[in-house]
């Protein structure tokens, strides 16, 4: 029983993850009828965002201490960040918490991307076949990580959560099981809940402001909402930037959990549109369904007894094939999707 | 009047044979050398396969560097390097026989298909007489084989599987890396000593060669001390969120996680496993252990503060004391301004000891570079075997080095080391805890974990 809920708690976890990268994807093939393959790369650069604040927090003054020598036999320098040699503790603790602060700095960053992404380029390819509309954002994808590369290398880089985050959290306990049974990492289960936190938010503002409901609107039927003098396009690069911050965003709060590299964003990428076509291509509850679904699935199939189980049915290396048997049967079955609506995608 | 007549048969015919002629590569068609690219001219070209994109690009740039540091040496400019504590002295720093080298780079990107079709190009299009170079087994054993056939030596860079002077040995291709078994025999007394006898073990592997090969080494070894094997998982190489394989291993009753992870698998299992609060976990009445068999320097660093007092093994490490690895750390160090890493050695290793076989061997001919590098009747002391034959070296950095003649690969001592709980530098990541002798990492050529393959013979190519 125990082993069950960690796999739960991991796929939850994991579909967290899906699940905000695929809300991103449908907000924007929502909205925008662009199907964009350069959605990973945002994600990778919210990452990279958390990695450019710790670089920046841990900006130092240089001192030589004569006593000890470096690696080839020189007096040592010595780094102390001026965040430390001005603030003290408060410093340490403010480069301590750099990845949480980076959502703040994500942010603006994100959401400035998100409108020269959609105003500089994509907006151009509107009208194009879904097939243009492919090629230039995986286009675009690449030219994003290899710049990333050529800034910080293609090495992953070590960004921890903070000190008070980064050990585990006993669930064993507080679920009446024996101490140590059920461990589960303590930053794990922020992402978890920051990831409901932003889909709530997501799914309020469409919901609950009128911002929201002419998107809403404007998705069910753009040209009417048009008709009646509304500026949907705007609201809808608005959205693209909103995207983008979530993807961002959700960079950001990855990066302690694998350490960021320039290629993250390719490793999320088919799964998260996986995710989406399970979903129901253009459905937001759809993709955050579907995001959870394959997430908790993906997980249970990972373990020894399933994995043996399925080993004897001739059926090897499930937890590799899972999300796609599950994307196969569930297309097969629901063609649209979990939550497709009709005439998305179909022309 | 008739002259000659062409038939649709006699056409298709003639239209076959040409298509197949002028498709077959330019390097299985013979020529008026005596063996494949044989120079001509002043200069020799190498050719230097590393990653230069794809998830290892910053390991194949530091190989890159390294391999440029050995040309530079080889052609007398820089301080020497490694050059002045070579024990062979037959190179003499004017390129090699009196040809100034140059040489041409490929991007393997880590895959087998695009190491193989970029060395193809360095060979037939830039005449490249060597190739160097590589981050992964399956690139390696990818590349040897296509350099015995083309007929051009492989020196190669790092690979770590058994198979590479296993299963998959041959002629042309010769290892100075370190392997999965060596690793095994050398970490396995260290555990003991560390650890204990009385442990369970569980192992996550990644699905490929590498990883195969070491998973049963470090197995048959940590068994070998009276560890029990609790459970081998193999994970698939392109996954990056290793929680639900690690999640099982809370509750399997191990008390140590091995993790035959490399590069960014390793960086991300090792992080994922610390936040498990495995490091912190008491099983069995024994503190919980984390073992990273082997270890790389760029890696390292990746994983931060997560490897703080986890043991692995290296091939070789900047901070060894010896006269070569002074020299070279030196001379890399000024010019790149930070050290080299154990990747980077390797392949400046493996240049300067083809560069010196030719030196011996007067001659570009692979087949007497092959003889060269298997070296006669040379032993390594300490070691009672009657496959204890061929070239024996010091000065490069690794102590007394013996190229085994039987399967081409080099025995030397293994570095065992530790993540470093207080590094004052940021290249400080590691410490050494101990150079496991030659001795103890000798294993017979058809050991059963090196079996099946076959060396062959030396294919000059022409």
């Amino acid at each position: 029983m125990d082993a069950i809920i960690l796999q739960l708690l991991n796929g939850l976890d994991k579909g967290s993850a899906y699940a905000l990268i695929a809300l991103g994807l449908s907000l924007i093939f929502g909205t925008l009828g662009v199907v964009n393959f350069a959605h990973g790369a945002l994600f990778m650069i919210g990452a990279f965002c958390a990695v450019t604040l710790n670089k920046l927090f841990s900006l130092s003054t240089v001192t030589i201490d004569p006593t000890k020598k470096d690696f080839l036999g020189n007096p040592l320098q010595v780094k102390t960040p001026y965040l430390e040699s001005w603030f003290g503790d408060f410093g340490a603790g403010l480069m301590d918490w750099s990845v949480p602060l980076s959502i703040l700095f994500s942010i603006p960053i994100m959401l400035a991307i998100g409108f020269v992404m959609e105003r500089g380029l994509i907006k151009h390819f509107y009208k194009r076949p879904h097939a243009d509309q492919i090629l230039v954002t995986f286009g675009l994808a690449i030219v994003l990580q290899e710049i990333v590369k050529a800034f910080y290398g293609a090495n992953p880089i070590s960004t921890p959560a903070p000190d008070l985050l980064k050990g585990s959290l006993d669930f064993g306990i507080i679920l009446g099981f024996d101490p140590n049974a059920v461990i589960y990492p303590a930053w794990r289960f922020v992402y978890f809940l920051f990831a409901a936190v932003i889909i709530g938010g997501v799914f309020a503002f469409l919901q609950f402001t009128t911002f929201g409901m002419v998107v809403r609107a404007g998705m069910a039927d753009r040209e009417t909402v048009g008709l009646l003098g509304i500026n949907i396009d705007r609201r809808f690069t608005i959205m693209f930037g909103l995207a983008a911050a979530v993807a961002g965003m959700a960079g950001v709060m990855y990066a302690p959990i694998n350490s960021p590299n320039y290629h993250m964003g390719m490793d999320f990428l088919v799964l998260s549109f996986v995710v989406v076509v399970v979903g129901g291509m253009g459905s937001l509850t759809g993709a955050v369904a579907a995001g959870f679904l394959l997430g908790i699935l993906e997980s249970f199939a990972s373990m020894n007894e399933v994995k043996s189980f399925f080993q004897s049915i001739m059926l090897p290396s499930i937890d590799q094939i899972i999300i796609y048997l599950v994307a196969v049967i569930i297309l097969l079955t629901r063609p649209r999707g979990l939550m497709g609506r009709k005439g998305v995608m179909e022309d | 009047m008739k002259l000659y007549s062409v038939s649709r048969r006699g056409l298709l015919k003639g239209g076959a044979v040409l298509g197949a002629g002028l498709a077959a590569p330019t390097i299985f068609t013979s020529r008026a050398s005596a063996f494949t690219n044989e120079p001509t001219g002043s200069t020799v070209t190498l050719g230097f396969n590393v990653p230069q994109t794809g998830p290892y690009a910053e390991e194949g740039k530091d190989e890159l560097r390294a391999q440029q540091l050995a040309v530079e040496h080889l052609n007398g400019e820089g301080d020497g390097g490694m050059l002045n504590t070579f024990s062979s002295k037959a190179l003499q720093g004017n390129g090699i026989l009196g040809k100034k080298v140059t040489f041409v780079t490929g991007d393997t990107q880590t895959k087998s298909d695009a190491a193989r079709a970029s060395a193809k190009s360095m060979i037939e299009k830039d005449g490249a007489i060597m190739i160097n170079g590589g981050s992964s087994s399956g690139v390696a054993i990818a590349v040897q084989g296509l350099c015995q056939d083309a007929g051009v030596i492989f020196m190669a860079g790092l690979t770590h599987s058994n198979d590479t002077t296993g299963k998959d040995k041959k002629a042309n291709g010769f290892r100075h890396f370190f392997n999965a078994y060596m690793s095994g025999a050398a970490l396995a007394p260290v555990l003991k000593n560390a650890y204990g006898a009385d442990r369970r073990a569980y192992h996550l592997t990644a699905d490929y060669t590498w990883g195969w090969t070491q998973q049963e080494s470090i197995v048959a070894a940590t068994e070998g001390i009276g560890w029990e094997t609790v459970e081998t998982v193999l994970t698939p190489l392109a996954s990056t969120d290793f929680s639900s394989y690690i999640a099982p291993v809370l509750n399997s009753g191990a008390d140590v996680l091995v993790l035959n992870h490399y590069g960014g698998n390793m960086v991300n299992s090792l992080t994922q496993a610390v936040q498990f609060g495995l490091r912190d976990k008491t099983v069995n009445g024994k503190q919980f252990e984390i073992v990273v068999p082997l270890y790389s320097e760029l890696m390292a660093k990746g994983a931060g503060e997560n490897i703080k007092g986890v043991l692995g093994s290296m091939n070789w490490n900047w901070q060894l004391d010896d006269a070569g690895t002074k020299a070279f750390v030196q001379s890399f160090g000024k010019k790149y301004g930070f050290p080299p890493s154990n990747s980077a050695q390797t392949c400046y290793a493996q240049v300067i000891l083809y560069a010196d076989a030719v030196a011996r061997a007067g001659s570009f001919n692979p087949c007497a570079v092959v003889e060269a590098l298997e070296g006669g009747d040379s032993s390594l002391p300490g070691v009672s075997s009657a496959a204890n034959k061929g070239f024996l070296f010091d000065g490069l950095g690794n102590g007394p080095t013996l190229y085994r003649s039987a399967d081409h690969q080099c025995f030397k001592d293994v570095l065992v080391v530790k993540g470093r709980e207080n590094p004052t530098t940021e290249y400080d990541t590691l410490e050494i805890v101990e150079k496991t002798p030659a001795a103890q990492v000798w294993y017979e050529p058809d050991h059963p974990m090196f079996a099946g393959g076959n060396l062959g013979t030396c294919n000059p190519g022409a």
